[in-house]
């Protein structure tokens, strides 16, 4: 089955995983953190550490799976010095993520130097008998890289325990109000530590994505930005893992799609399909938004225990 | 006094110290869209900026800012390094035009080189390498290789500068192999690698076998490679980290020659406002080595055509040709003039698509 003469359906729905596997995965840690009520605008910084940090290690090592460890690691490495920033030196929030971002663009473009035109190992793709084997959904659904599958269980697992679990109800309730949180008893500041480390966590997981999977490989700078759609992504979902998942989908879907319907020549105007990504989104994101979703009343302030 | 007190006279004089210092020095400024490893476009600027560093030693301090956004942003980067005391300062990127002459306005003394754009002033020279000599070798090679006869062409921003490189390509793979078709892709960013890989694929899986690019990252190379049984070419640098395969020959940027002579015409008192404009015959265009995934009778066909273009015997743009409206452009034999091609805004006849506004 062909659309518009030379697209196939099955490919695009895939490639439409990859392409949005790695703003979900970032933007689900930065959803839990804003939860947690601290904004953390240095999911770049830690994108692109976790790129390179994955990167060296899958190379390093031979193994994928490895990188991915280590790009965890990089990215809430990254994200432990923010958390010891704001959360014990009380900085402020938006200086310190700005300067995280600053950060890890220099610290990656260092630690990169050695590994410019190397080729990473490859990340198998997954293949389930009989599954894998359906045609077009076997394609479409059973055949990706683990990670797009852990992207999709984050979703739900961010999902249940903010909604459902008691972890999670602490969790918004350092977000909502840290003082009557603290004055309860909670851990405001353990907490918050924790969050924010998980947030880098995935953005370094994210970034990874990028230099192992979707690219592959190690450019300083390969960011470029996603980091900052991320970010933009988690408000227009109302701080909703849910539609995150939507916008990820919708962001990544349209991306790939307005460059395959230009590869296939279709007669809308360039201008209009190269904007699409930024408006499809938004627009679909805010028209679900009217319901009063808000930010979370603590986000971005600073809190010290007063005794 | 106090303490403050001290420290402004400190930095005072700490701020005279330099500036006398400074004044030995003649300081060059590089303005870069990109980062500096981006393996293309700024990479190459870069290598420039140290040759002139090599070159001069300690007559000369080079200073650079890289991934400067076109646009607003520009303006304020390049005052910044005039303000610092830069003598001469290449921006490196078309978007910079506009900004680059509102700069210039402000520091008179200061001299600008503007690369790839077309507007100049007292102060500000423009240069730029005729890369479509080069991509009309590309075409050559790309039409001579592929298979399936889809060419895919993963374009940056609709200027002139982008729009020569398709046309010449085109008209060079058309030569060769006339049942060639060129799948146009208009990514709208110099540098981002995510989204040029991506863009190869989907060219990719639409069935193109070679992919053409005029964006700075190795990036489409990189989904190239994992894709399989695709070849590219290096776009600015040489990319030879991904020879023989997918790679399999590139248009080099040399910079080198021009900027070091630009300083020199600086440290001398003799620059002027000019438009330089060369090619391969100048050595401002080099063609990497042809890998020897290209069979040698491909190769020998594509150095003979180099050859050609650098002697002054061939022209890429020879008529006859038409636009893509089918109107006449050049009649047979007519070379275009450098005023056509530096405005150059419509595509030539065979290519399908319409160029964005």
């Amino acid at each position: 089955m062909m659309l518009f003469g030379s697209i196939d359906p099955a490919l695009l729905l895939a490639s439409l995983m990859v392409a949005s596997t790695p703003i979900l995965l970032a933007a689900l840690g930065e959803l839990v953190v804003e939860r947690a009520g601290v904004l953390n605008l240095g999911v770049e910084g830690m994108m692109i550490t976790g790129a390179i940090c994955g990167f060296a290690m899958a190379v390093n090592s031979g193994s994928p799976a490895l990188g991915f460890v280590a790009a965890a690691a990089g990215g809430a490495g990254l994200a432990l010095l923010f958390a010891l920033l704001t959360q014990f030196a009380l900085a402020n929030q938006v200086a310190s993520g700005l300067a995280l971002t600053l950060f890890g663009l220099g610290l990656s473009a260092l630690l990169g130097q050695g590994y410019v035109g190397l080729k990473p190992p490859a990340t198998i793709r997954l293949n389930i008998p009989l599954l894998s084997d359906i045609p077009f959904l076997g394609r479409v659904l059973f055949s990706h890289d683990l990670m797009v599958y852990l992207g999709l269980v984050l979703v739900a697992l961010v999902w249940a325990v903010l909604k459902y679990s008691r972890a999670g109800l602490i969790l918004r309730a350092v977000g909502e109000n840290h003082e009557a949180a603290h004055a309860l008893g909670y851990k405001v500041v353990r907490i918050r530590v924790l969050a924010i480390l998980f947030g880098g966590a995935c953005a370094g997981l994210g970034g990874a994505y990028i230099s192992l999977i979707r690219v592959p490989q190690w450019t300083e700078g390969m960011t470029a930005g996603a980091g900052w759609i991320a970010l933009a992504l988690v408000v227009f979902a109302s701080w909703k893992a849910g539609r995150v998942l939507l916008g990820a989908w919708l962001f990544g879907g349209v991306t790939v799609l307005q460059l395959n319907l230009q590869a296939a020549g279709l007669a809308i105007p360039v201008e209009y399909l190269s904007m699409s990504p930024y408006l499809i989104t938004i627009l679909v994101l805010v028209i679900m938004a009217r319901d009063k979703s808000r930010a979370p009343g603590s986000l971005g302030r600073v809190f010290y225990a007063t005794q | 006094m106090t303490l403050s007190r001290v420290l402004t006279t400190a930095a005072l004089a700490l701020g005279l110290a330099t500036t006398a210092l400074a004044q030995d020095k003649t300081k060059v400024g590089f303005i870069y869209v990109g980062p500096i490893g981006d393996g293309g476009w700024t990479f190459e600027h870069d290598k420039g900026r140290r040759a002139v560093e090599a070159h001069f030693g300690d007559a000369v301090e080079t200073v650079y800012r890289e991934s400067v956004p076109e646009g607003a942003d520009a303006e304020r980067a390049i005052t910044e390094m005039a303000l610092q005391g830069a003598d001469l300062i290449f921006s490196t990127s078309f978007g910079y035009m506009e900004p680059t002459l509102a700069v210039a306005a402000k520091f008179p003394n200061v001299k600008f080189e503007h690369a790839t754009g077309y507007k100049t002033a007292p102060n500000v020279s423009t240069y730029s390498a005729r890369f479509y000599e080069g991509r009309a070798v590309q075409g050559h090679i790309a039409g001579r290789m592929t298979k399936s006869n889809i060419i895919g062409y993963i374009a940056s921003f609709p200027i002139p500068e982008v729009i020569r490189g398709i046309n010449s390509a085109y008209i060079h793979a058309k030569k060769v192999n006339p049942d060639v078709d060129f799948k146009i892709v208009w990514a709208y960013t110099w540098f981002d690698p995510a989204k040029e890989a991506d863009a190869a694929t989907a060219l990719i899986e639409q069935g193109a076998d070679v992919i053409l690019q005029h964006t700075d990252s190795t990036a489409p190379q990189a989904a190239a490679e994992k894709a399989g049984g695709v070849i590219t070419f290096g776009q600015a640098s040489d990319m030879s980290e991904y020879a023989p395969l997918p790679r399999v020959s590139s248009i080099i940027d040399n910079w080198a020659p021009y900027y070091i002579a630009r300083t020199q015409a600086v440290i001398d008192g003799s620059w002027e406002s000019v438009q330089t404009w060369d090619g391969i015959g100048a050595g401002m265009v080099g063609i990497g080595e042809i890998s020897e995934a290209v069979p040698a009778d491909i190769r020998d066909e594509a150095l003979a055509l180099k050859n050609a273009i650098a002697k002054g015997a061939h022209h890429p743009f020879t008529g006859p040709l038409k636009k893509q409206d089918g109107s006449d452009w050049l009649a047979a034999g007519e070379v275009a003039d450098d005023g056509t091609l530096l405005g150059m805004n419509f595509y030539v006849e065979g290519i399908s698509g319409q160029i964005p506004n």
